[in-house]
């Protein structure tokens, strides 16, 4: 069987769905990632939830300038055209419909949608919502990247979420190192599937039950990333 | 003549007092107002209310505040102390002796917006239907459940910019006003940390905050290293 997709793998996979002129909200983590793999020629604007209109690549060593930051706290330059609103107003283009797709890590995602993203219940540690409850309910479509397992191999794809929901039904698909899923009316439809793996291999990973797509294809990432 | 310089750090936070209400803008370093942080530690006050996107970057510049168990309440978007060893915060959230508003970002910024601008509330989609929003008014909209968010004011706002003249007109760099645009309108006093002070009124197309939402300016070159 083919090795499951790394991080980057992921990030790409799910670059290539991101279309000419989308505005586009990519998630601390993994979905960040993204950015640098959309298809060359390709002109997607990234929004950035701390009032970024056009995030460029992070800046280069040396030329970090400590007042242009991402949401993630990272060192960025603005894209050709890119400008920078302040928070409430980032936040309004958010809730009012402005984004095309976000890009979300997850913890849990249900076969109806409903996302856990936000809260682990880790033992003793505060909680973090951050952007990603306001990004859940607001963009036009949420899709997720995470692993497939969670670390010790339990399932993430589930009937029903077990911690708390960061949006009810909102996904509408999962990009895993093993699998692209998509959340239909019918709940997850495989779109593809890491090549020699059996749809029992992924249906004994995956707590939900999976149907697949009469278009069902191979997951395949370039290898090097 | 309007001049809204003050001489130090310490001259802008002379009123700060037990009991206060204080925001305070920043996100990821840009716009953090890390001298006056610093000075909001020195100065002693205790019982406070914070409004602060995350208390992690709020410790990181004022420790003693948590150290010393000076804030009271905390409205925030993250409360999630670095490592696995709980925070002082983290630690004071368990035993009851901080309660902590924990709000989505949007929610967060949208409140302190319509508390500068006269809204006493609203409603937004966000946190409808699930845990975190639990307790708060449910109402439809076209058939979508929202929650009654109410607006957030505070005694004071604290924030940092690029170049301030004496009117208390600020120009932003970059990424630096993030929630110091709403925070400033939603303050009885705005206080605003700058990097150069502008002998001469700032040109009108230099001028993303307007001085009447600002009352005082604190000439602060550096910030030091801003950690959190």
């Amino acid at each position: 069987m083919v090795e499951p997709l790394s991080r980057n793998q992921i990030a790409w996979r799910a670059a290539q769905d991101l279309e000419e002129g989308m505005v586009v909200n990519l998630g601390i983590g993994m979905p960040v990632l993204a950015s640098s793999y959309a298809p060359a020629g390709r002109e997607v604007i990234y929004q950035s939830e701390n009032g970024i209109v056009g995030v460029g690549p992070e800046a280069e060593a040396g030329h970090a300038d400590p007042d242009l930051v991402d949401a993630g706290s990272r060192n960025v330059t603005l894209a050709a055209g890119g400008t920078v609103i302040d928070s409430a107003g980032a936040f309004a283009m958010i809730r009012g419909g402005h984004i095309d797709v976000t890009l979300l890590g997850g913890f849990e995602v249900a076969a109806n949608g409903d996302l856990a993203n936000w809260d682990a219940q880790v033992p003793n540690k505060g909680q973090l919502v951050g952007g990603a409850m306001d990004l859940a309910f607001g963009a036009k479509a949420v899709r997720v990247m995470m692993q497939h397992n969670t670390k010790s191999g339990g399932p993430r794809l589930l009937k029903k979420c077990s911690l708390p929901l960061t949006a009810p039904g909102c996904v509408t698909r999962i990009y895993t190192d093993l699998a692209v899923v998509d959340v239909m009316a019918q709940g997850f439809v495989v779109q593809e599937i890491l090549a020699g793996m059996s749809k029992d291999e992924l249906q004994a990973k995956t707590e939900a039950p999976l149907k697949y797509s009469n278009d069902l294809k191979a997951l395949e990432a370039p290898s090097g990333l | 003549m309007i001049d809204k310089r003050v001489d130090s750090i310490e001259a802008a936070l002379i009123d700060v007092r037990d009991g206060t209400s204080v925001m305070i803008s920043g996100f990821g370093g840009a716009g953090t107002p890390a001298n006056l942080m610093r000075g909001l530690d020195a100065c002693g006050a205790k019982d406070l209310t914070v409004i602060v996107n995350s208390l992690r970057f709020l410790e990181g510049q004022a420790p003693g505040l948590f150290a010393e168990k000076r804030v009271k309440k905390a409205v925030c978007t993250a409360a999630r102390g670095r490592g696995k060893t709980p925070s002082d915060y983290e630690l004071q959230w368990q035993a009851g002796e901080l309660d902590i508003d924990m709000c989505p970002q949007g929610t967060f910024a949208e409140r302190i917006r319509a508390g500068g601008a006269g809204i006493p509330a609203f409603y937004t989609p966000t946190a409808a239907g699930v845990e975190l929003g639990k307790g708060k008014e449910l109402r439809l909209f076209d058939g979508r459940p929202c929650v009654l968010e109410t607006s957030l004011r505070a005694d004071f706002a604290i924030m940092r910019g690029a170049e301030a003249d004496r009117f208390g007109n600020v120009r932003f760099r970059g990424s630096q006003a993030n929630f110091g645009m709403a925070m400033a309108p939603a303050a009885d006093v705005a206080i605003v940390e700058v990097q150069a002070f502008s002998e001469t009124p700032l040109g009108p197309d230099d001028i993303d905050l307007p001085g009447v939402y600002v009352q005082r300016i604190v000439l602060a070159p550096d910030t030091g290293e801003i950690r959190g």
